[in-house]
């Protein structure tokens, strides 16, 4: 369907799909999970009033957030100052556009998709140094630099941990990555094809505590810590700017966990198996529709994973982090590497 | 291990906080510092439960020199206890530790009956001895779930806040105030328990242990929960005697000591069957422990003790206006944040010459400018938790 | 031998005064120069090691009563013979002071004649915790501490002026607007017969 339109169309459709694509999953996240299932965990019901089970409560959030004033500290620099939430959530975006939702619904198809992700990943760090700096507030600057730290650090176990990934796989293209999982067989067992999930099972625990670090979830949220720092690097922010530092956290939720599910769960495919496909080119239109269903439910549940840590756990301090990512997690994905390399081989 | 000069020998552990301090304290001293940041925590910030505000002086994340900075809160109730009666200066000194506020009136109430030389009816004392227990467990409760937030988890302070609700409405059902009940008189109570409250009471232990047993689950056996207050903070037992700890403060530093115990008073506790609790290492974990254990233990003595409640009057015979023989009296109770005693000095007036208010948390929070040193910030926070401060107990 | 006796054994001619109330307590009225060496005796010598409080009194009689006359009024005479408590005193100012012997399970009340606006020695070398209680007693009675490393205000601002718990500090919300609590302590009918009989329990 998509070949046979001009290529602005092409492209209006996929900007559109992009917004879509990142604040559909924040919203869901936010409700389901922030208002929703963390009130139950806590034994409260969440919000009630607004809409039929307190539906219509992120709207009205979004327009108290709307409405208020923008405001920037005396001492702040201004232009960083108001800047730096807009650089955090176009990271968001910049990542969103590697993940394939279809055989047809993608943003951009190219081959050095994982490196791409990775690398426009790190821009958000960019944003929030900006502004724990700008804010002029030694609890944002504390803030700005335990994320910046933190990043970093986290950065590099998550590069590992997709390495095994794509070593099993042979390729760095995302779509490329779905297809195989979906095509490949098992044990000589086609029917479930073959989610990566399975044969790199430690890679995913260290991508999914290497996320849960990026995304500063609990325990990982020293860069936020209300109870130390107030709130980090968005202390000094409200309003509309707060919104978007706000729509940031939990849409980066979301990609994180559409990539994961592209990288490990298999994305939007179903196993080809099953309807008799071999290669992309058989798999039929209607996984195109499918296909985004699919992949919203597998992020569903990843990000259940990610809020269930963090409605549960106290947070790490800012050195037994490090420490944890150094001292576990990159030897634990490098032995991943090594041991995916030699089964690489030797099959 | 090493030996201090005091001659009281320390585990590596409290060896390795105390070279953390003078590094810091050396740190300071060298030419090349380069110039460290001041940090003020409060007076308005989440952590500090109310107004106390922190002074840091920070390099890094590590604090070189840290001072709290009391008196936001100040409100002079040893000068307002000069010019109202005795009947009176219960309500205001409710207000001490609003959390435990009932356990603030007894000790108050034991000195002025000490100076009249007369004492409850054996009912009074048992629900007296009660009624501070629940305000105990309604107190600490609070601590058990405000630690999890200090610390980042965000679940714990939900199931406080529900299951304290039932410590309060059994407080507010037998004496009509759920915070500051205003309930004990010179001789005894102002009422009797209402009817079917021994029953509830019973059933709200149930609850309140298995809260315990929620919380130890959720809290103290999580690794994350354990690496963040094991071996911070470290108090060793001189120095938490110097500084007059009390409470499960100095327990958890291994001083045996609870006034419950080690002082004849006329309540009920020695009518129960219960355990002092101690825990050797002094960090933040022991104390911690020391209070969700202590928990567990007030419920035992209010299970017990609703059972044996004599029978009799619950007010001593006492003239209308209550005219204070003259003389000196020190009471003090094992409070819920620790030691809180009245020294009472009366003119044979109707009102007290001058009450001297020994608040738990005041000597609790004046260990901080020792203990923090060294420490990094995220520890600042799980110390001040873990030491367990009102703010209104500072200030008074 | 008893605690008294002991200390009198070690301290001897410091002692100045002393009062047992049996099941009671223990008050001490030391001499000021013996201070510092009562407590460090009684922590290193008698096993006081546990430093409780320490505050002040201010003997005399308030001049504005119980805060409780109209303020437009002229005062009323007042007695303001200064007499001090259990175990006697010279001074309008004593310092007071409890330590706990946890083996013991006894406490010791230590009172301390100090002059108007004077000084005693700080206890700080001897309890880090008196260090808080000090500035506290600084502030508000006035007396000062020689040796404490760090006496500056505790809860009151840094240009307030006075020291609130003396006596002869007005209560000022007391001064603005009379106490309305009075009539709560008004006499009662029948209070009267109360008060003859002197009843108090049996």
């Amino acid at each position: 369907m998509l070949a046979t339109l001009p290529y602005w169309g092409v492209s209006l459709i996929r900007i559109l799909g992009g917004i879509v694509a990142v604040l559909l999953p924040a919203g869901s996240i936010v409700y389901i999970f922030l208002f929703k299932m963390m009130s139950f965990m806590q034994s409260r019901l969440g919000p009630m009033e607004a809409g039929p089970y307190g539906s219509m409560q992120l709207f009205a959030e979004v327009g108290k957030w709307l409405q208020k004033e923008d405001l920037a500290p005396d001492g702040a620099d201004k232009r960083l100052f108001k800047m730096a939430p807009l650089i955090v959530l176009a990271s968001t975006f910049l990542l969103v556009a590697v993940v394939p939702f279809g055989p047809d619904a993608w943003f951009t198809n190219f081959e050095a998709g994982v490196f791409y992700a990775l690398a426009v990943s790190s821009v958000s760090v960019l944003g929030i140094l900006m502004a724990g700096w700008s804010s002029a507030n030694k609890y944002s600057l504390m803030g700005g630099l335990r994320a910046a730290g933190q990043l970093i650090a986290y950065e590099l176990p998550m590069v590992l941990a997709v390495i095994g990934v794509v070593i099993q796989a042979g390729t760095m293209n995302l779509q490329q990555i779905v297809v195989k999982q979906n095509n490949d067989k098992i044990f000589g067992l086609h029917f479930l094809g073959n989610p990566y999930i399975l044969t790199q099972f430690v890679g995913f625990i260290v991508f999914m505590i290497a996320v849960q670090a990026e995304l500063t979830q609990t325990p990982f949220d020293m860069p936020i810590a209300e109870s130390e720092l107030v709130s980090g690097y968005m202390t000094e922010y409200s309003g509309f700017r707060f919104l978007i530092f706000f729509i940031g956290e939990f849409a980066t939720a979301g990609v994180f966990a559409l990539i994961a599910s592209a990288l490990f769960l298999g994305g939007w495919g179903v196993p080809f198996s099953w309807f008799g496909w071999h290669n992309i080119g058989d798999v039929a239109n209607w996984m195109n529709v499918v296909g985004p269903l699919i992949m919203f439910v597998k992020m569903m549940i990843v990000v259940f994973l990610i809020m269930w840590v963090r409605f549960s756990f106290p947070r790490f301090r800012e050195d037994q982090l490090q420490r944890f990512a150094w001292k576990v997690l990159i030897p634990i994905a490098l032995a991943n590497i090594m041991l995916t390399a030699i089964l690489k081989v030797a099959f | 291990m090493t030996a201090t000069t005091s001659g009281q020998v320390i585990s590596d552990r409290q060896q390795l906080a105390y070279i953390a301090s003078q590094a810091a304290d050396a740190r300071v001293n060298v030419e090349l510092e380069t110039e460290g940041m001041t940090l003020n925590i409060g007076p308005q910030h989440p952590a500090t439960h109310g107004t106390l505000r922190i002074i840091a002086r920070l390099d890094g994340e590590q604090v070189i020199w840290a001072e709290p900075s009391a008196g936001y809160m100040h409100r002079g109730y040893e000068k307002l206890t000069e010019v109202r009666s005795f009947p009176q200066v219960t309500a205001l000194i409710n207000r001490i530790d609003w959390l435990g506020s009932f356990a603030n009136e007894v000790p108050f109430i034991l000195a002025a009956e000490k100076l009249m030389g007369i004492e409850a009816p054996p009912r009074a004392q048992y629900i007296r001895t009660i009624l501070f227990e629940l305000s105990r467990i309604a107190n600490v409760t609070l601590f058990l779930g405000d630690l999890g937030v200090q610390l980042g988890a965000i679940t714990p302070v939900f199931f406080a806040f529900r299951d304290r609700e039932y410590a309060l409405n059994l407080i507010e059902a037998a004496t009509g105030g759920r915070f500051h009940p205003n309930f004990d008189r010179i001789g005894g109570l102002k009422d009797d328990l209402p009817k079917g409250w021994i029953d509830e009471a019973k059933a709200t232990m149930k609850k309140m242990k298995q809260f315990c047993d929620t919380i130890e689950d959720l809290l103290f056996g999580n690794e994350i929960f354990q690496i963040r207050t094991r071996g911070i903070g470290v108090i060793p037992k001189d120095v938490a005697m110097s500084y007059g700890l009390s409470g499960a403060n100095a327990r958890a530093s291994g001083i045996d000591w609870d006034l419950r115990r080690d002082q004849t008073l006329p309540m009920a506790w020695d009518k129960a069957d219960w355990k002092v609790i101690t825990h050797p290492a002094g960090d933040s974990f022991a104390r911690c422990w020391v209070r969700l254990q202590e928990t567990r233990e007030a419920c035992s003595i209010v299970e017990q003790l609703v059972d044996n409640i004599p029978a009799g009057p619950i007010m001593a015979k006492v003239p209308r206006i209550v005219k204070v023989p003259e003389g000196e009296a020190w009471v003090s109770t094992e409070n819920p944040l620790g030691e809180m005693g009245y020294y009472v000095v009366s003119k044979g007036d109707t009102g007290p010459f001058r009450v001297k208010i020994r608040s738990a948390s005041f000597n609790n929070i004046s260990i901080t400018p020792w203990l923090l040193k060294g420490v990094f910030v995220p520890d600042i926070i799980t110390i001040l938790a873990s030491l367990y401060f009102i703010l209104g107990d500072i200030d008074r | 031998m008893s605690i008294l006796d002991r200390l009198r054994s070690l301290i001897g001619d410091s002692i100045a005064d002393s009062l047992i109330k049996p099941s009671d307590d223990l008050w001490v009225r030391v001499k000021p120069e013996a201070w510092r060496r009562t407590a460090q005796v009684l922590r290193d010598e008698m096993g006081f090691e546990y430093f409780c409080f320490l505050s002040a009194m201010d003997w005399m009689p308030s001049p504005f009563g119980k805060s409780e006359d109209d303020p437009t009024d002229e005062a009323p005479p007042r007695d303001d013979t200064i007499k001090q408590g259990y175990a006697g005193g010279d001074t309008r100012f004593q310092v007071l002071a409890r330590l706990y012997s946890l083996k013991q399970h006894v406490g010791i009340i230590l009172k301390v004649d100090v002059e108007d606006r004077g000084a005693v020695d700080s206890w700080v070398p001897v309890f880090a915790g008196a260090n808080w209680h000090e500035r506290e007693t600084w502030e508000m009675f006035g007396i000062s501490f020689t040796g404490h490393p760090d006496l500056r205000k505790m809860y009151l601002p840094g240009d307030f002026e006075g020291n609130p718990l003396r006596k002869d500090f007005p209560l000022l919300a007391r001064i603005i607007k009379p106490w309305p609590g009075i009539v709560d302590v008004e006499p009662l009918p029948g209070a009267a017969d109360d008060e003859q009989e002197g009843a108090v329990a049996e």
